[in-house]
């Protein structure tokens, strides 16, 4: 036996009161964790617009996911524990208990998931983000095109909400047309010379949009002409670190994104130790009570343990176990006499002896 | 006559006790939200007192957080009252101090209409208070270079984001002050030199907004600059041109915020008067109901509960009598004393 505990009857009765209190507590716990995925994953559709797939989507999928059967099945925990002291009741949650173990070494384990990709899945979400950002920047100008008239709206909403400028840097914005040519006077000079002067026949300049000016710089805001340093008073190009937004909105965005990630982590790991110490008490309950009922004295000791035999040998078991279910799925269909094989496979013994017993009545007949 | 009596057997006593003890808890919570709602009307005003000058008046925000307080204390005592009514041993503790605890409430109550009404007539005060504040806002937007003022422009710039407005009343307040500081004028310019010698006070004035005007809604990149000449943008007529800057005043914008936030409030105390009026009535018929009980060993005997011994008109003038005996006695004493000296 692993972990034996020995249990009186007011011993097992304070475990199932104290595991009762602990599923409600491990049932907020799952509907913490779906609030928390659903927040998630609103504040990722929010943004969806600056984003070009939605593989990050995943980790709230699987939060919410996780979230709604912690519930169920912590509730279902509750009535357990309920039923537990009831030698009556009890026996009827027998085979719904492996199940349930089941079930939650498995939420276990994807709670653990989420926060490992969580991490990993960084290096997709900047990705996406730059593709997205590359696509808002060069479709700024087209307020007029049916599907792309709000990009405008949403980058200079962006820019001023995440103090950003541009993909990378500022400099981003040199590199597009972002005033539409039906803002442009084409008889003039100057902005004849400025789309002859590239081969693409954009209309470039060195100047940003208004989203990309910083507040807290003591000078009014300079937009254009940025690179040249005479166009305005005492100004200095290079020098100049507070007139617009230096940060990119791409990494403006996976830091405000990973920074949600990041908080969650503690929660969610407390939420796995929660239900990890459910599923133990759980199983000491269920192995003390069955016990109990099987001793001649219902309120006497009965030892609870969280392995009948040891890691290995049990591993072999229900190695065994799983093998003789498959085996039987193979035989079954060749055989005749179709015994219902799943009752079987738990009673290796007893099969044979049918087995022995059904070929005898066929000669005979 | 009693007015509006009930008849209570012991079934509607425990049901009433039960009930009141759940309302009283209500109550509470009521508390606990008029007090954090007050915090947070504190906060909010902090935050943007910059575009107050400073002013602001925080009367309406300290009376709710005082009042968010008494209201947990005075219902937590009621529901402890309400808990130990059906015990004839403890309630008789409370017995005597229940007549006084009715008179706090009631006065309480009166506390809570004044700071009901204020939330609704200080709403003028802050209008004021906005429209001088504002206009100081505008004129020392400049100012980064003086401590104490070197960042109302990065303030105002974010109320003017935030709030999606532009100037005091309009965009064009922002055409009659200097916006841009002497520092980063070129003075030797002819331009600069033009615009300083054209108005009496030496400011440079132009027809121009800071980039915070802008409004992110528009299809055109921001025109900020030359906003009133046709000619000096390409396909753009000032009069038609709607999107480009905000339209609205900070003055309204802001406004309308805090007088939402405060008349919210307003209702919400008018809703927790009403609250605690219902406690006190279900509280005097409980203690009239247990006082009037014919055989107080027995529980299970019927009593009779009501909200005032004799009617209005009798109660009230009952009170205009005692009023006029307590002073009537204090004139007694006077001279009856100096007798009693001689």
């Amino acid at each position: 036996m692993l972990l034996k505990i020995t249990f009186t009857q007011q011993r097992r009765v304070r475990l199932a009161q104290g595991l009762w209190l602990m599923s409600w507590l491990a049932v907020m716990s799952g509907a913490f964790i779906f609030c928390l995925g659903v927040y998630l994953k609103t504040e990722l559709l929010r943004r969806a617009e600056v984003m070009d797939n939605t593989e990050i989507h995943v980790v709230p999928n699987i939060l919410m996911m996780v979230g709604l059967v912690s519930i169920g099945t912590n509730w279902v925990a509750t009535r357990v524990c309920q039923d537990s002291l009831d030698a009556s009741r009890f026996p009827r949650w027998k085979l719904l208990l492996m199940a349930w173990f089941t079930v939650a070494v498995l939420l276990c384990c994807l709670l653990l998931a989420v926060v490992v990709l969580s991490y990993a899945l960084q290096g997709r979400l900047e990705e996406s983000l730059k593709v997205g950002l590359r696509n808002g920047i060069r479709f700024y100008k087209d307020t007029d095109v049916p599907g792309r008239c709000f990009q405008k709206e949403t980058i200079d909403r962006l820019q001023m909400e995440f103090r950003c400028c541009g993909n990378n840097n500022f400099k981003d914005w040199f590199e597009v047309q972002w005033v539409s040519n039906r803002y442009l006077d084409f008889t003039s000079k100057d902005v004849k010379d400025r789309i002859r002067s590239n081969v693409d026949g954009r209309y470039l300049l060195d100047g940003v949009p208004f989203s990309c000016c910083n507040p807290a710089s003591p000078r009014p805001c300079l937009q254009y002409h940025l690179t040249d340093n005479s166009a305005h008073y005492s100004y200095d190009y290079q020098a100049e670190e507070l007139n617009l937004y230096s940060r990119g909105c791409r990494q403006a965005l996976t830091d405000y994104y990973m920074e949600m990630m990041n908080s969650t982590g503690p929660g969610v790991l407390s939420v796995i130790l929660i239900q990890m110490s459910v599923l133990v008490s759980l199983r000491y309950l269920q192995t003390a009570v069955e016990g109990a009922t099987a001793l001649e004295d219902p309120e006497g000791e009965s030892v609870g343990y969280l392995l009948e035999k040891g890691v290995k040998e049990t591993f072999e078991d229900v190695k065994a176990n799983v093998l003789n279910i498959l085996k039987f799925a193979q035989v079954d269909p060749s055989a005749a006499e179709g015994s219902p094989g799943a009752e079987d496979a738990e009673k290796p013994a007893d099969n044979t002896t049918e087995k022995a017993a059904s070929p005898t009545p066929s000669p005979a007949s | 006559m009693p007015f509006m009596p009930v008849k209570f057997n012991l079934q509607k006593r425990v049901k009433l006790a039960q009930g009141l003890w759940m309302l009283y808890w209500f109550s509470v919570i009521a508390g606990i939200l008029i007090f954090s709602l007050g915090i947070f009307f504190k906060i909010e005003l902090r935050k943007r007192s910059e575009m107050m000058d400073n002013n602001e008046s925080h009367l309406v925000p300290n009376l709710l957080i005082l009042v968010g307080l008494l209201a947990c204390g005075l219902n937590a005592f009621g529901g402890k009252v309400c808990h130990d009514s059906l015990d004839p041993i403890k309630f008789s503790k409370w017995k005597p101090m229940l007549k006084t605890y009715l008179l706090l409430c009631c006065s309480f109550n009166v506390l809570l209409v004044l700071v009901s009404l204020l939330c609704f007539l200080m709403q003028f005060s802050v209008y004021l208070t906005l429209a001088e504040g504002l206009s100081y806002a505008i004129r020392f937007y400049k100012d980064t270079d003086t401590p104490g003022r070197c960042f109302m422009k990065r303030t105002l710039d974010m109320t003017q984001i935030e709030f999606h407005c532009c100037g005091n009343n309009n965009f064009r307040d922002w055409f009659e002050v200097q916006w841009i500081s002497n520092r980063y004028l070129d003075m030797s310019n002819d331009v600069v030199k033009d615009r300083v010698l054209s108005n009496v006070e030496g400011k440079y004035l132009m027809d121009s907004v800071p980039f915070s005007c802008c409004n992110p809604g528009s299809p055109r990149p921001c025109i900020q600059h030359h906003l009133t000449n046709n000619s000096a943008h390409y396909d753009y007529d000032h009069r038609t041109e709607e999107l480009n800057i905000w339209t609205r005043g900070c003055l309204e914008a802001l406004f309308s915020y805090y007088s939402s936030l405060m008349s919210s409030i307003g209702v919400f105390v008018l809703f927790a008067i009403i609250l605690e009026s219902v406690d006190m009535a279900g509280l005097k018929y409980l203690s009239t109901a247990l006082e009037t009980m014919a055989e107080p060993e027995n529980p299970e005997c019927e009593s009779e509960g009501w909200l005032l011994e004799k009617g209005v008109k009798e109660t009230f003038s009952d009170l205009l009598t005692k009023l006029k005996t307590l002073g009537r006695t204090n004139q007694v004493e006077g001279g009856d004393a100096p007798e009693a000296n001689t």
